[in-house]
């Protein structure tokens, strides 16, 4: 890649910072060029911020339909899947689809709750309920 | 506490590990680039790793596991690190007020997500990340991120629910600083070491690792199902480990092209200037890649796995080419 060839037509994804790119110059070196990012990287980014996205959405359906518990939704609100949920938390994976189930959800104990709160970033009791 | 050490220099690099490795080492009098780092501790590679899931998908490497360039440094620089971990995360910040304390750069590691300078769109929770500690002011401890292009402040309970944030690789609160350093420059012997080192991984016999790593991706490739909604998703998975996860391009490729300009000096193989030169170009061929891929996300052309996958084939003979020139080049 040339240096005039680094992508700088801006990724909104980068919130205005700049990543440095590696690319020749006109002597033929191999030099650092800080990058404002370009459509490419910018797509990808979106693209696995929407699939985010969708799923939050689909949990929060879920919530409102009664099938799933506000844990479902928390996850995905806060960039988890359910093998890294379990991973942060120390749960099984098994476990923690149970505590999906509403009934279940309602009657966890604190303890439990503040858990999966701490590993989320959030309050226990933001977790009880859809925001 | 107010603390900071004047001497550092902050520098910005594509890659956080590499980046903290050349800050640090070239702190301590050992001046050594980000492309030196990467290269000297043979650190490009490629993995496919299909059991081991990333966001839902197999994680596809451009490089070898975290910590291998620090642990790379060692042998090149004769260096020891000291690297302490904590149970006790109050006690992992007191040790780390200490150190800057003593006048001591710091690198740490951390998760992503928990950093609050991170733009927003970029924060996953990614637990091997590494920055370095140059001092405190108040609350805020002065932070040399390499992939940011200034340097950063963070609050001190924000950094300590980075530094001990649980999961996969989960950084313990590990910080780490270079005991001694037996050597300040970079020799002929290490540089071909670490290139042959390269080499090997890239010509092994592991079905997923190297060239036959990428084989392997691209058969997989071709066998996605172009009426499944989560297929584009994977080839924009691919692009996102290749370009966005700080490589510097082409999933590394441009950065070990400039290792090898520098190796050129370092050895006096004037051989190794036109294999960065093919190298770029095979650099080229991936961002090749990434754009049909994009292309196909977006709609503009029909998805056509297969097409891709034909790519991916060409990429891994390209490189397979490639190292056994470089294979001849330094024996």
């Amino acid at each position: 890649m040339d240096v005039n060839e680094v992508p700088q037509e801006g990724n909104r994804t980068m919130g205005g910072h700049r990543r440095v790119m590696y690319a020749k110059d006109k002597d033929g070196r191999m030099v650092i060029v800080p990058s404002r990012g370009g459509e490419v990287d910018e797509t990808v980014t979106l693209q696995a911020l929407d699939r985010i996205q969708e799923q939050t959405e689909e949990a929060r359906q879920r919530v409102l339909a009664g099938q799933t518990s506000p844990l479902e939704y928390w996850m995905y609100a806060q960039r988890l899947d359910l093998p890294q949920l379990s991973q942060v938390t120390g749960y099984w994976q098994w476990r923690i689809r149970r505590h999906f189930n509403p009934q279940r959800f309602a009657r966890l104990p604190e303890k439990i709750l503040q858990n999966y709160a701490w590993v989320m970033g959030i309050t226990a009791d933001q977790l009880k309920k859809l925001p | 506490m107010n603390v900071i050490n004047e001497k550092f220099r902050h520098r910005h690099a594509a890659h956080c590990e590499s980046g903290v490795a050349s800050s640090m080492l070239s702190h301590h009098g050992a001046p050594v680039s980000e492309a030196m780092a990467f290269g000297l501790s043979a650190a490009m590679a490629f993995a496919y790793l299909p059991f081991v899931k990333f966001a839902g998908f197999p994680l596809i490497a451009f490089r070898m596991p975290p910590k291998a360039i620090l642990k790379g440094m060692v042998k090149p620089f004769k260096m020891r690190f000291h690297f302490e971990t904590f149970r006790n995360p109050e006690k992992g910040m007191r040790r780390l007020d200490e150190l800057l304390a003593e006048g001591h750069v710091v690198g740490i590691q951390t998760s992503a997500f928990w950093l609050p300078y991170f733009p927003e769109d970029m924060r996953f929770h990614f637990n091997a990340h590494n920055l370095i500690v140059y001092g405190k002011e108040g609350d805020d401890y002065l932070i040399s991120d390499p992939v940011a292009e200034d340097p950063q402040r963070c609050a001190a309970d924000a950094l300590q629910r980075a530094r001990f944030a649980t999961g996969l690789m989960a950084p313990k609160g590990l910080l780490y600083y270079p005991e001694s350093i037996g050597q300040s420059a970079v020799t002929d012997e290490a540089v071909r070491r670490s290139i042959r080192k390269t080499v090997r991984t890239m010509l092994g016999p592991i079905p997923i690792v190297g060239v036959r790593g990428i084989h392997m991706l691209a058969n997989k490739v071709g066998k996605l199902d172009p009426k499944e909604k989560l297929s584009l998703n994977y080839v924009g998975h691919i692009v996102r480990m290749q370009e966005e996860i700080g490589t510097g391009g082409a999933g590394f490729r441009f950065l070990y092209a400039a290792f090898l300009q520098e190796a050129a000096e370092i050895t006096g193989l004037p051989e190794l200037r036109v294999l960065a030169e093919r190298l770029n170009e095979i650099g080229d061929g991936w961002r090749e890649f990434a754009l049909k891929a994009v292309r196909m996300i977006k709609g503009r052309e029909a998805f056509d796995p297969k097409q891709l996958a034909v790519m991916l084939h060409g990429q891994a003979e390209r490189e397979k080419e490639f190292f056994q020139a470089l294979k001849r080049a330094v024996v």
